[in-house]
């Protein structure tokens, strides 16, 4: 359990001041010269120690991807650009960051930017927040008229320029070349990779892009030192991480705690446990919906953190718990996702553009009861000639769900396709 | 060299080729979709997907070969079972929602989906949903679009954005809704005919083609196009004695895979409008003929002029078998006033550098910088304005232009209307002038419009002064050429078709058109036939159009399809065009003609086959020996007394559409002038 002492996002709530007063008084800007004094090479060696992975939803060491950017500046500029278009259904980290604490995430950017070489920085917000855009760019104000960024920011001789730009509202844009392309004005749809970002980024420029609670936590584990975050959690999978609790839950919410908490004891002490108690569970889906669900077997003893997760054919993701009880119908459910990815899928290749339409109207007969017992496997086959295929990475997210429903209960698909009452009453 | 191992045979790569590139080197068959060597790499139809294997080991996801580059050591796995279950994937994705129409669709039997998926498809369909349903789009009368068919590979999109230079096409809309549109518009191309070439399923297909005929019913015959000076080499189909369609073939000299608009879609005119019998003026009317009388006629008349009294004008399509037959006739008779350029240019040929683009058209990739001298490349040759655009689109080029600005499809720099621009321009030190000198290999195009009458001499001086000023002709780097608008024109002047020793040129005869006693026409329809409305006017050529109105004895020949001929492109590379079906009715290839009036007038020439002929053509100029290559330029300074006068560059085309008699007889061209040109007209207008 993770003891308020070791909290980051002291204001995750939003009671206490959003704003650069209260940001203060909460330690954000607190020495952020310093550690810009330490020089690129010791930043970069810092986080690296730190082992802090990236929290958008793949875990890929951020240090390491930030010593992807070229290391001597060349005639293109550097940018750093932060993901903010949260719009994973069960995600909803980055949104109370951004509300509540956003000289955190700002302040991040200055370190990170300056750790890549970086003099500007633009912040992609998911459309439909609005207010958390207004908060940020708020924030973007104070700082600078503050001197916290722009040109000599922080009185650290570094120049950095922070940008906010507001999306459309969709969900492909938040992968990261389809965001790329966006901001530049264009149509989101994903880039070919290689060339990554790092070589050929925004604009064709170097470009490294971080989601808003990798950027956030960075300048507090160099305040607080490497070694306090790599006390906690467990190998591999250090520190604290904010998990978004929904779903079937007595009490849905935000909260961070330490990486590798057991998820029964995050639902149970945060979440006021399941609706209809523990015994009534009957899936979790634990890092956002694009993750394979966990049956409530594994959940009695499973930790939170990357590997662990991994290993169980599913994944932390983005720390976004849905909890499903036993009054959901988990055909439906799964259903409803494969419409989401459906609906988002951006439609330049062929796998995902074809394959989750005809998994979702699949689905959708199987949730009437309208459909073979052999289809079972067909679906099964579909998710996986998109998985893997396609040039991002929603054919994946699309599929797993899906696979992680046939995986886990096969029974339940397999006794709703043969009951003739349930096909009757359907009709 | 960087190698790498294709299936277990290693081969030798250039660096920042892609795998599929590799991979294709060693013979490895990769099937694709979006991928087009041509355009810029999509990686979206995934259907190019192979496994590759580096010193970390085997990759853990199958990549995209098209957009993957190689390097040094990289092991490329073509055949595996997760290659072959991923193309079986994606063949089956592809489709699910593709409708099993092919018995009905024009690309049945030349489709790249039909062929790929019997060599790569799974061979059944697990999908029991409901297809997909796109309602067509109109893309202009050129394009057929059936939109269910489409698989969304955006090659189209990246045609029209790349080679053509009009963004017109896109995709609209997300995921499953995702469709191609050009929003209800006509494509502003003239390269729009290539967007059912490069389409590898039937959604694009060609609209005046429609339904017409079946690829494996077609006789398929390798050719060369008329239509303008380009020479571009392309493929006539035909069916029973009617030409179909005309498709580009490869040739990377001269128009790599594409062809213009015109070129494609004339052909119909070849059907229409035809002179398929002699005739003869009787009483002011035409009357039909045999060719024994008309022939006679013709000889009688011949004989009973004097010889300078008699003049012969060669059109734009003529083959050089035929001209110089006509040339070779008329010097027997003694003839002095022939001429092949029916514009009426008078400007320099004393070196074949004054009347060709001598350095050739692929010499515009590696050019710095480009000026064009009355030359609008988008209209006068679609496929050298796609050339430069290419270069364009790689940086590094500057154009400038004088004449009237047109869109070029590349950013052009302006440097006015007049000829006094020219002037200004060779003694200028900065601006335009000084992107020149600075360049490395700068090339000068002067436009053939440019040329016509009594300046072109002189302009052609100042142009050619500007290219030695700017250091443009050089051992290595021949910067200089006209572009010329006519398929024959080359070829006339090297066979000498000008006056000589005091004979008129073309303005001249029809100047003094009253004073001639017989004016041979040989398919010459692009000047001034009133001017002949009371001369004695023999007409040998193809199609009822200008000429054969004022003719007073026709003499049905061969359109380019219906005859073996040589032409010369505006490079000056000689090519062969092949007969691809016969002249219809009486008509007779054109060369035979002039043989067998030539037996009438007791001057038999001295050739009784196409290869005695051409034998005798290539002795009379070796220019023509050539056939295929591209003859090492000549240079040398234009010479002449004449100053270039205050004047302005002419427009050097209207109506892309119809600009010869095939093509004025065309429905489909009559069409396109009513939607695109027409239609911009009255636009502007408003």
């Amino acid at each position: 359990m993770l003891a308020d002492k070791d909290r980051i996002f002291t204001n995750l709530y939003g009671q206490l001041d959003p704003m650069l007063q209260g940001a203060r008084e909460r330690g954000v800007w607190d020495c952020t010269g310093d550690m810009i004094a330490l020089g690129r090479d010791e930043l970069l060696t810092r986080v690296k120690a730190s082992n802090l992975r990236g929290r958008g939803g793949a875990g890929f060491p951020t240090g390491l991807k930030w010593s992807f950017m070229p290391k001597e500046s060349s005639a293109k500029p550097h940018y750093l650009v932060v993901n903010a278009d949260e719009s994973e259904p069960g995600t909803c980290k980055d949104r109370e960051i951004m509300r509540n604490d956003p000289h955190r995430l700002l302040e991040g950017m200055l370190v990170a930017g300056y750790a890549m070489g970086a003099n500007t920085g633009y912040i992609y917000i998911r459309g439909e927040f609005f207010s958390e855009a207004s908060n940020v760019q708020k924030a973007i104000d104070e700082a600078y008229k503050a001197g916290l960024i722009g040109k000599n920011a922080c009185k650290s001789g570094w120049d950095f320029d922070i940008h906010l730009h507001r999306g459309a509202g969709a969900y492909i844009c938040g992968e990261e070349t389809a965001l790329l392309e966006s901001l530049e004005g264009k149509k989101g749809q994903p880039r070919l990779k290689p060339p990554f970002p790092a070589a050929c980024g925004l604009y064709g420029c170097p470009t490294t892009v971080n989601n808003v609670e990798t950027v956030a936590v960075v300048p507090e584990i160099l305040r607080r030192g490497v070694d306090w975050w790599l006390n906690l959690g467990l190998p591999n999978n250090h520190g604290t991480k904010i998990f978004s609790i929904s779903g079937h839950v007595n009490k849905p919410c935000n909260v961070e705690e330490e990486m590798g908490i057991p998820l029964k004891a995050l639902i149970e002490k945060h979440a006021g446990g399941v609706v209809g108690g523990w015994g009534n569970l009957q899936a979790i889906i634990p890092g956002g919906s694009s993750v394979p669900c966990l049956t409530p077997d594994v959940c009695d003893d499973v930790t939170m953190d990357f590997d662990t997760l991994r290993g169980l054919q599913s994944g932390l993701g983005t720390a976004a718990v849905i909890v499903i009880n036993k009054d959901a119908d988990m055909i439906e459910a799964i259903e409803r996702l494969a419409h989401f990815y459906m609906h988002e899928r951006c439609g330049q290749c062929t796998p995902c553009r074809e394959g989750t339409g005809w998994m979702y109207r699949v689905l959708k007969r199987m949730v009437r009861g309208d459909a073979e017992v052999g289809e079972i496997d067909m679906l099964h086959d579909v998710s996986k000639q998109i998985e893997g295929h396609t040039i991002c990475a929603l054919g994946d997210a699309a599929a797993w769900p899906i696979q992680g429903l046939i995986r886990n209960f096969r029974p339940l698909i397999e006794e709703r396709l043969s009951t003739d009452e349930l096909k009757v009453a359907a009709e | 060299m960087p190698k790498a191992i294709v299936d277990g045979v290693e081969v030798e790569f250039d660096a920042g080729m892609s795998v599929l590139q590799v991979a294709e080197r060693a013979g490895a068959e990769i099937p694709r979709f979006c991928y087009h060597e041509r355009l810029s790499v999509a990686g979206n139809c995934r259907m190019c997907l192979v496994e590759i294997e580096d010193a970390r080991g085997m990759a853990p996801k199958p990549v995209a070969s098209c957009a993957f580059p190689a390097s040094d050591g990289l092991q490329i796995h073509t055949k595996t079972d997760i290659v072959k279950k991923a193309r079986e994937g994606v063949m089956e994705f592809l489709l699910i929602n593709h409708p099993l129409d092919c018995p009905i669709c024009d690309q049945g039997g030349e489709c790249d989906l039909q062929d790929q998926a019997v060599a790569f498809g799974a061979g059944n369909s697990r999908f029991e949903e409901n297809k997909r349903a796109v309602e067509p789009k109109y893309m202009g009368p050129l394009i057929k679009t059936i939109m269910t068919r489409c698989i969304q590979c955006t090659r189209c999109v990246r045609f029209a954005t790349e080679v053509a230079g009009v963004e017109e096409l896109g995709l609209l809309n997300r995921g499953e809704n995702a469709e191609i549109s050009s929003i209800e518009k006509s494509i502003s191309s003239e390269l729009s005919g290539n967007l059912v070439d490069i389409c590898p399923v039937g959604a694009l297909t060609s609209k005046p083609y429609a339904f017409n005929a079946r690829p494996w019913e077609l006789r398929k015959t390798e050719s060369i196009d008329v239509m303008d000076a380009v020479g571009s080499n392309i493929r006539v189909d035909a069916r029973g004695k009617a030409v179909m369609r005309v498709l580009p073939r490869l040739n990377e000299d001269i128009n790599e895979e594409w062809i213009s608009d015109k070129t494609r879609h004339a052909v119909d005119g070849l059907a229409r409008q035809r002179l398929d019998r002699p005739y003869m003026r009787r009483s002011g009317k035409l009357e039909p003929v045999t060719w024994d009388e008309a022939l006679s006629a013709v000889s009688n008349k011949i004989n009973s002029s004097q010889p300078e009294k008699i003049a012969a004008i060669m059109g734009d399509q003529c083959a050089a078998e035929e001209m110089f037959a006509l040339k070779t006739l008329m010097d027997s008779v003694g003839v002095k006033s022939i001429d092949c350029r029916q514009d009426g240019s008078t400007a320099s040929i004393a070196d074949r550098s004054h009347y060709t683009l001598a350095g050739g058209i692929s010499a515009i990739e590696d050019a710095d910088a480009i000026l064009l001298i009355g030359a609008n490349p988008r209209l006068d040759a679609p496929i050298i304005g796609a050339r430069i655009r290419k270069r364009f689109l790689e940086g590094g080029l500057r154009v400038g232009a004088l004449g009237i600005p047109h869109d070029q499809t590349y950013q052009v720099d302006w440097l006015g209307e007049n000829f006094d621009d020219l002037t200004k321009l060779k003694v200028a030190s900065a601006g335009f002038a000084k992107v020149l000198k600075e360049a490395k290999k700068p090339l000068i195009i002067v436009g053939a419009a440019a040329l016509r009458g009594e300046t072109g001499s002189a302009l052609l001086q100042t142009a050619s002064q500007l290219a030695e000023k700017v250091d443009a002709i050089r051992d290595d780097w021949h910067g200089f050429g006209v572009l010329q608008l006519a398929a024959s024109r080359v070829a006339g002047l090297d066979l000498g078709c000008v006056p000589s020793n005091g004979g008129l040129t073309t303005d001249q005869i029809l100047c003094d058109a009253d004073k001639f006693d017989l004016v041979y026409l040989l398919a010459a329809d692009e000047l001034d036939t009133d001017k002949l409305a009371k001369t004695f006017v023999v007409y040998q050529g193809h199609h009822g159009d200008a000429g054969a109105t004022v003719a007073d004895i026709i003499l049905p020949g061969a359109a380019y399809t219906e005859k073996s001929g040589t032409f010369v492109n505006t490079e000056g590379r000689v090519q062969q065009g092949k007969l691809v079906v016969f002249p219809p009715g009486e008509a007779r290839e054109d060369w035979r003609i002039i043989r067998a009036l030539s037996a009438k007038l007791g001057k038999s020439l001295s050739f009784d086959n196409l290869t005695d002929l051409r034998a005798q053509m290539v002795q009379a100029s070796s220019n023509l020996s050539l056939v295929g290559s591209l003859a090492q330029p000549t240079w040398a300074s234009v010479e002449t007394d004449d100053t270039l006068p205050a004047g302005s560059f002419p427009t050097s085309i209207d109506n892309f559409y119809m600009t010869c008699p095939i093509s004025r007889a065309s429905e489909t061209m009559a069409e396109c002038t009513s939607a695109l040109i027409h239609r911009a007209d009255k636009l502007a207008a408003e």
